[in-house]
This record gives C-alpha cells, structure tokens and sequence, in this order.
C-alpha cells in the first residue's frame, strides 16, 4: 500500500532533499512509523510523547488529522498526506 | 443607512446567495461579503474593536504609534483609522506581499517595515516583537493574541449571520488570525448549537513555510482547536481556480483567500448532498480581487496563475 507523503523544506533533510516519499501502513502513526525505517530521524521531528508535535501540521487528502483520528488517523491506498509547520496569516 | 462617520459604518455586510454555485434547493451558499466595510476588508471590524480598546484602557493616546505585524488588510484598516484618530503606524511586512498593499499603507500614512520573505508571516511577527522591546512606548495591538479580535466577530460578525440566516448549519472563514472563527465559532456555538464551524487554511509555497526549525512555528494565541469542528488545508490553484469561477458564475469579484475558503465550502456542500442532508452554508468572503490584480491570479491559464501566485502570501 503506497501513501504519498509531501514533505516540507525544513525536514527534507531527513528525506535526502526528497519533497515528496511514499510510506505504507493503516493507519497514520503506522505510516510515521514505516517512513522511520528509511529515513531515520524523521519521526522525532514530527511527534513527541504527546503525539503530534505542537508546530507540525498533518493533512490526510487536505484534511487537518486532529479533526480526524490523529494519529489513529486510517489511510488507503492512494491517499495524500502533507506535513506543514503551523505558520502565522493575517 | 447614514452614518456618523466612516469608522461608524463597519460592519452590517450584505449575506447574499450563490443560486449558481449551490448544489441543490436543499443544500445551499451564501456569501458574506466583508468586502463592503470602509477599507474593503473584514479587518476593519477587529481593527476598530483592538484600537477602543486600547483607549479605554489608557494605553493609546492621541500622537501615539501603532506597530503591528501584518500581511496586508490589518494593516491598511488601522492606516485608515490611526490616520482619522491621530495616530501614528509603522507595519512590519513581509517583502511577498503585494504591490496594492504597500501602495494602500503608504497612501493612509502608514510606515512600513519589511520582514524577510523567506518564513512569511512568521518572520513579521518575530520583527515586530523585537521592535516592541526597542520602542516600549509604542503600543502593539498585536491581532495574533488580542481578544478584542475574536471579541469583534463575537459580538458582531456572528450575529449578523444568524440573523440573516437563522438556519444555518455550517460556517467557513479563512484561518489567519483564527480570529474570525473563534468570535463567530464561540457565537453560534453558544447560539445554534449543532453548527459546524469549518476552517479553510491557505497552503503556501514552500519559501513560505522556509523557518529555520519546526520549532519555530507558530500558533496564534487566539487559536482555540475546540472550537472548530475541521480543518482543510488550500493550495494556490484549488483557490485561484475558485476565486475565478466565484467571478463567472456568480458575479463575485473576491480575494484569492475567499477562494480557499469557497473551495472548502463546496467540499461541505457535497459531503451534505452525498449524505442526503439539507444544508445552509454560510461563508465570508473576507475582500475583493483589487489588491490581487497584479499577482496574475486572475487572467491566464491557471497553470500560469499557480506559478505566478506561488511563493507570495496571498491570503
């Protein structure tokens, strides 16, 4: 199951400059937890103990997850998930 | 209607219909057009709140300065109404904003100074905060965390909606401040219980988002996640592309930021008609296209739009 996960400039540096990498799982903590494996160092940067990390944004097919289930969030095949840091408007 | 003043004037925006755009007789829009207050933003409502508030409590006077980190539209209301109170305004802003906005500041007397493009938003904030420490007898209204923001919309905002249309089941705004959302969220949560409050959040480009650590960002002290029953992020073509058809079905002639929230507010729309419920849709369009023009959000291929949006705060 491929789940594609865009992820933002300042921690592409996990991702070997990539923007985007593909993850799978059901759920998505699982997807976290998968992309952990190959690009080490990722997970901490984007929950804590807590679960997401204050100033980390997760969007499920543009969706915020926290209206959703968090990260119980589940995913399907085709899914998109972007990670943004919170940024101020107005 | 006849007023005292201009700044007597804010507020009272026509709600109108989209007959074109709703899905279905039971499933309907409506805009609130925020664009019709004295200087063509839903700004002026919070602005006019923040600065009498400040006056009461003693710490703007007459010959005093203003200093406020903003995008735009907060900055040019209180241009507008620090220059008819006697008040002097410097802005932080930053430097991907658009023409229209600097040359509406300048034009009301506001000074402004620009933060780094890379951060957005943030980098405003973080400027205008240092500046306050060098300058303590200026006063910053500080729109991010003044509840006489969310007091604005709670106490006007909101129940010009409801009366307007009492059968409402969802409201949609954009999401800067939060201030919109939180003043008419607590509102109809207080008043119609039931109603959704749904959020529409502009996704930049990524030199918007270029803060140095994640550590960095930033969540206005206003924002309360309570309040909201969800959340969509918007990129600059899903909005672009809703801004234009707003325009050509509906003669609408909005901001690029009002087609965020549009887009989000058809995505409600079918998600009631997919679930065979009736729905009244209230959205704001928080002001009109005149200072976009030169983005190039509005003529050409949207695939030109897109690039030529991307990279600047549009919203």
């Amino acid at each position: 199951m491929a789940i594609e996960v865009r992820i933002p400039t300042i921690l592409r540096q996990y991702t070997g400059g990539a923007k985007a990498v593909d993850g799978a799982g059901d759920t998505l903590a699982a997807v976290i937890d998968d992309l952990e494996g190959r690009h080490p160092g990722l997970r901490d940067r984007l929950v804590d103990n807590d679960g997401l990390r204050r100033f980390v944004n997760v969007y499920l097919n543009d969706e915020d997850v926290r209206f959703l289930d968090g990260l119980k969030t589940e995913v399907r095949d085709g899914d998109s998930v972007t990670v943004l840091p919170a940024v101020a408007g107005g | 209607m006849r007023f005292d003043s201009l700044l007597d004037s804010v507020g009272r925006t026509p709600l109108v219909g989209l007959p074109r755009l709703s899905p279905s007789k039971a499933v309907r829009l409506w805009a609130k057009l925020e664009d019709r207050n004295p200087t063509g933003s839903i700004k002026d409502r919070p602005v006019l709140r923040m600065i009498e508030a400040a006056e009461r409590d003693g710490l703007l006077a007459p010959g005093g300065t203003i200093l406020e980190p903003t995008s735009g539209n907060t900055g040019i209301s209180l241009a507008m109404a620090a220059r008819l109170r006697g008040y002097r305004l410097v802005c932080v802003m930053p430097e991907n904003t658009s023409e229209e906005r600097r040359q509406l500041l300048r034009m009301w007397g506001a000074q402004i100074v620009q933060s780094p493009a890379a951060g957005g938003s943030n980098e405003a904030v973080r400027v205008a905060k240092q500046m306050a420490a060098e300058h303590p007898d200026w006063v910053m209204l500080y729109q991010y965390g003044n509840p006489a923001n969310t007091q604005s919309h709670y106490a006007t905002t909101g129940p010009e909606i409801l009366e307007d249309l009492p059968t409402i089941t969802h409201f949609v705004a954009g999401l800067g401040t939060t201030g919109t959302l939180m003043g008419v969220g607590r509102y109809l949560r207080e008043k119609a219980p039931g109603v959704a409050i749904v959020a529409a959040e502009p996704r930049y480009g990524d030199l918007v988002y270029g803060l140095r650590n994640i550590d960095e960002g930033f969540v206005p002290e206003l924002y309360d996640e309570s309040m909201l029953t969800t959340r969509y992020s918007v990129g600059p073509r899903d909005a672009v592309r809703r801004t234009r058809q707003l325009l050509e079905a509906e003669g609408i002639f909005a901001g690029i930021s009002t087609g965020a929230v549009l887009h989000a507010a058809l995505a409600v729309a079918r998600k009631a008609v997919e679930a065979g419920q009736s729905a009244d849709i209230a959205f704001v369009v928080a002001d009109g296209g005149w200072k976009y023009l030169s983005t190039g959000a509005y003529e050409g291929t949207l695939d030109e739009a897109e690039r030529l949006v991307d990279g600047q705060l549009w919203a």
